[in-house]
């Protein structure tokens, strides 16, 4: 009996380091290979941070990243506003024939990426006659970072005590009053989750901005791909690991914020 | 005029009839109490009240003004909620603060206020805690306090004392009753406990399936009650199946089947023939011993069938010979008069003619 819920444990854990291992080797090859003092990620030579200062005297790389993060931030603060409303609205209606709201909302979420970077090519180009560039790659990551942050802020709306929001009314406040001292105050943490994530999700997307970015425009991501293409210099493994490190902070940030949130749950 | 006036009401939820063509008038500095089972429509008529919900029909006047249309926000009206709706983000102070900041009061008549009303329920040195730090009892006077400050012309209670253990829900009814008293405002009160509703209320309102059955002071609710909705309803109540032989300005004769007539004090509204319940509650039941009878006007044989001791009190069932089992309560306050009866004992039991009810159909 005992030998044989030891020997259980014993499984679990080997399975869980295989998945772990899965997950996380291969970054970490990318993260040792950028402090290693050779061209080649081929081995080990000696420990080094000059690829990491090479990266910073790289003007081409240093406007990618500088877009990339104007683009992140805008794109989070847009769609963290237009989400949140989307997630007010989805509580608030939930009967007839505006339950196909929330549906909509998520589509983008869902939708395969290289199906929403073609529809939105062919959207600003045919539709809005728009110059691709900065606002076009903008108006793409709002549009698929909103779904994000209206699940999230309707799952935390979904957990509140509905009658806190009607005490708020009984006592006196507006609706845009009950929102402001009352509703945001209770959604604030699952509000910055969204905005962590929409961050997260613009800074690292790659296929749509692809189809979306035109020329002359370049983000990090695809500054990244567009080295490699020549050959996988140790500079591209340092570039790749500091956004691992801002990736996975937002990301623990924001499953600290909204813990149960991010759980998906509904 | 009545503070509310309420005509006619109605709220349909599809097919179910939540208020059916409901009226009532709530007087000035009155405590009253809406009681029923869950469901009769209390509560949606209190959130039409508190303007959370439209009636289909009707309208609601507060001081001869109709509320038709009228927001929450705009109605002096507040409410305690069952989970006291206290905002976690606030302290005791910031939340007892809330309505006078939402009314635009300044900022030292907001801190002089909030202070005041923090004495009222004893809670002054809570002021800088958050909800979470406090006991149950503890929120539901921050959330009166909340309700009370700025004065409303009502204040209406959803079951507040529901979430409260028995002893601490005593302890609050008698603060409810002395603060009540004290801040003089009108308070309507909903609850699913006719032990609140008495022990509470200047007057109660007794509803059931969307309608009022019966208004009136507690006494008069328990004594006499009109259908056998409230008698059952209200308190614990004995019903004998009955037909009224002879009705006259002097008594009632009642016959029930298998025991043998009543005799009851005249009711307006009754006549011969007529077919329905004598309704006696079991504190008017004496108990003695078989053929002792003394002066009581009604008098049956039984049997012990079981008791229940409750301390203060214990509970007779005991089985008439045509097979009724009716409930009795004696006082145990004189250890000694009462001669504890057990199991199989035979009893005379019996009653005046002035306690009980006949209940028409």
């Amino acid at each position: 009996m005992t030998a044989g819920r030891a020997s259980r444990k014993r499984w679990l854990w080997a399975a869980a380091l295989t998945v772990y291992a899965f997950l996380y080797v291969p970054l970490a090859v990318v993260v040792l290979f950028s402090f290693n003092d050779s061209l080649l990620n081929a081995e080990w030579v000696g420990f080094t941070t000059r690829w990491y200062v090479t990266l910073f005297d790289d003007e081409q790389m240093l406007r990618a990243a500088g877009n990339s993060l104007f683009i992140a931030l805008s794109a989070a603060s847009a769609a963290t506003v237009l989400g949140t409303m989307a997630g007010l609205a989805m509580h608030r209606w939930r009967s007839g024939f505006q339950r196909v709201l929330p549906f909509l909302v998520l589509t983008p979420v869902a939708m395969p990426e290289i199906l929403l970077g073609v529809s939105l090519l062919i959207f600003f180009r045919q539709v809005l006659d728009l110059t691709l560039g900065l606002t076009s790659i903008l108006l793409a990551h709002i549009t698929f970072s909103i779904g994000f942050v209206a699940i999230v802020v309707r799952t935390s709306l979904a957990m509140q005590d509905e009658s806190l929001f009607e005490a708020a009314r009984d006592l006196g406040a507006s609706p845009w009053q009950t929102f402001r001292r009352v509703t945001l105050p209770l959604i604030l943490p699952a509000v910055l989750a969204g905005f962590l994530m929409s961050f997260t999700l613009s800074i690292d997307d790659f296929v749509i901005t692809v189809f979306v970015a035109g020329v002359g425009v370049t983000t990090l991501p695809l500054q990244i791909y567009s080295m490699i293409k020549v050959a996988v210099s140790p500079e591209v493994n340092a570039v790749s690991t500091l956004l691992m490190a801002l990736t996975l902070t937002l990301i623990a940030l924001a499953a600290k914020l909204a813990p149960d949130a991010l759980k998906g749950r509904a | 005029m009545a503070l509310l006036d309420i005509r006619n009401v109605s709220r349909r939820f599809g097919d179910l009839k939540a208020l059916d063509d409901v009226s009532l008038s709530i007087e000035a500095g009155e405590f009253f109490t809406l009681v029923g089972p869950s469901g009769c429509g209390k509560t949606t008529l209190l959130r039409i009240i508190a303007g959370f919900d439209d009636p289909d029909g009707g309208d609601l006047l507060l001081d001869g003004q109709s509320l038709a249309g009228m927001p929450p926000e705009k109605r002096p009206v507040h409410t305690v909620f069952q989970s006291y709706a206290l905002f976690p983000h606030l302290t005791v102070a910031q939340n007892v603060a809330f309505p006078l900041q939402m009314a635009g009061k300044s900022e030292s008549e907001i801190r002089s206020r909030v202070k005041e009303t923090l004495e009222l329920v004893h809670l002054t040195d809570k002021a800088r805690q958050f909800p979470h730090e406090l006991s149950g009892g503890q929120r539901q006077r921050v959330a009166l306090a909340r309700s009370l400050i700025n004065n409303p012309r009502l204040l209406l209670l959803d079951e507040p004392l529901a979430a409260l253990d028995a002893r601490l829900r005593v302890q609050i009814q008698g603060e409810l009753i002395a603060l009540q008293r004290e801040v003089g405002i009108t308070f309507v009160f909903v609850t699913h406990s006719q032990e609140e509703a008495l022990a509470l209320s200047h007057r109660i309102a007794v509803m059931n399936e969307g309608r009022i059955v019966q208004i009136g002071a507690p006494e008069q609710i328990y004594s006499s009650p009109k259908n056998r909705f409230v008698a059952d309803f209200i308190g614990t109540i004995n019903l004998l199946s009955v037909d009224v032989r002879e009705a006259t300005s002097d008594h009632l004769r009642l016959h029930a089947a298998g025991l043998g007539e009543i005799t009851s004090v005249p009711a307006s509204g009754v006549a011969a023939g007529q077919r329905g319940a004598f309704a006696l509650r079991p504190e008017q039941v004496n108990v003695v011993a078989p053929g002792d009878f003394q002066e009581l006007d009604n008098h049956f044989h039984g049997t012990v069938r079981d008791h229940l001791y409750l301390g203060d009190v214990t509970l007779y069932k005991i089985a008439l010979d045509n097979g009724v089992v009716l409930e009795a309560l004696l006082t145990n306050s004189l250890p000694g008069c009462v001669r504890f009866l057990e199991r199989g004992d035979p009893v005379g039991v019996g009653w005046r003619r002035e306690a009980g009810v006949f209940l028409h159909d």
